[in-house]
């Protein structure tokens, strides 16, 4: 009898009844390991207005929203942060489902505000300060990179802020498109000016106008 | 070099984990030994040297994850068979299971999906039977002299 035959029986014996089992025991496994602390990051993907978002919390709070598109991948966001925080990086969308809720409901103007903790464990010293000045700017409202510098202490450090805001891991949540240029100008973006725009256009209430 | 997350983990070697015990210890045990597979690597995970053999250390956590449930299931009073000639392993009875691997001896059953299914070297079956390789290599050959016969 050929190694053939052998080789169908040995698949044969191994398969447990289709692909949906190994899911249903993935399912499964990911709430144990959650139940159980396992978890240092769990994430979950999200389509919004802007495209495919990818949320990601540890216990402290959210640690990264991150802008999937081409120029930056899922793979490529969920390794630097198995790099930075923790290998042990699970997708689990049940705890995302706070964050998800509330991006919803922002997106479509019922929130104007997010009420989640966040991680901010990613970010330098600097950083964390420009965010955490940042995160306290009014919806609808906007200021200038010199501003947020001015504020935090750092007279000239407007290019710095603008750095700092560039680097931001929770984009949306915490709003750094709310800083702008001194001239009128928009200024950057990570996720690109033109989701910038649409996140100002929306906190001014455009999207209820239009 | 950095481990990947280890959902990617999962996604790499999660089926193959599952049809690996289903195949050794048969489908009833299997999910529960799976669940405890997997909870053990996600422990031990962090700890990996991100260049080791990651399938072969999979396997392996595996392995001594069905030998726990083999244990287990040999402390157990055994029930009394509704029909003495009905045999003992379950995959034997299940619908799409193939019984000539099922009444191999447990070593040689794990050797033989190593090696057939999952087409580890006589060096990482070797490592995940804990065993020598020459040994190794016996238990496959044995099974697989064994399974040719059953077939022939």
């Amino acid at each position: 009898m050929s190694d053939v035959a052998v080789r169908e029986g040995v698949e044969r014996a191994s398969r447990l009844g289709g692909a949906a089992d190994v899911g249903g025991a993935l399912r499964r496994f990911t709430e144990r390991a959650l139940d159980e602390d396992l978890v240092d990051v769990a994430y979950a993907a999200t389509d919004s207005p802007l495209g495919e978002l990818l949320l990601a919390v540890t216990a402290q709070g959210v640690v990264r929203v991150a802008y999937i598109d081409e120029n930056m991948g899922r793979d490529e966001v969920l390794e630097d942060l198995a790099r930075r925080v923790s290998p042990r990086v699970l997708e689990a969308p049940n705890r995302l489902d706070e964050a998800r809720r509330q991006l919803e409901d922002y997106f479509s103007g019922r929130r104007p505000a997010f009420d989640l903790s966040v991680d901010l464990s990613l970010v330098t010293p600097f950083t964390d300060r420009v965010l955490t000045r940042t995160a306290a700017i009014p919806p609808g409202q906007v200021l200038t990179y010199g501003e947020v510098a001015a504020e935090i202490g750092h007279q000239r450090a407007a290019r710095a802020v603008g750095n700092a805001l560039g680097s931001n891991p929770i984009p949306i949540v915490v709003p750094c498109h709310r800083v702008v240029r001194s001239g009128g100008g928009l200024g950057g973006y990570t996720g690109g000016t033109h989701r910038k725009e649409h996140l100002l256009g929306l906190e001014r209430g455009d999207a209820a106008r239009r | 070099m950095a481990l990947p997350p280890f959902q990617t983990f999962l996604d790499r070697h999660a089926a193959e984990l599952l049809r690996f015990l289903v195949a050794t210890i048969g489908r009833e045990e299997a999910e529960d030994c799976f669940q405890e597979t997997c909870l053990a690597a996600l422990r031990a995970y962090p700890a990996l040297a991100p260049d080791s053999n990651v399938r072969a250390w999979a396997f392996t956590i595996a392995r001594s994850k069905a030998i726990d449930a083999q244990r287990a299931r040999a402390r157990r009073p055994v029930p009394v068979p509704e029909s003495p000639d009905r045999p003992t392993f379950d995959a034997l009875d299940d619908s799409g299971a193939w019984g000539p691997l099922a009444a191999l001896p447990p070593k040689q059953r794990a050797a033989v999906f190593l090696r057939v299914a999952a087409e580890l070297s006589h060096h990482e079956v070797a490592r995940v039977l804990d065993c020598s390789e020459e040994a190794a290599r016996r238990s496959a050959h044995e099974g697989l002299k064994r399974l040719r016969e059953e077939l022939a």
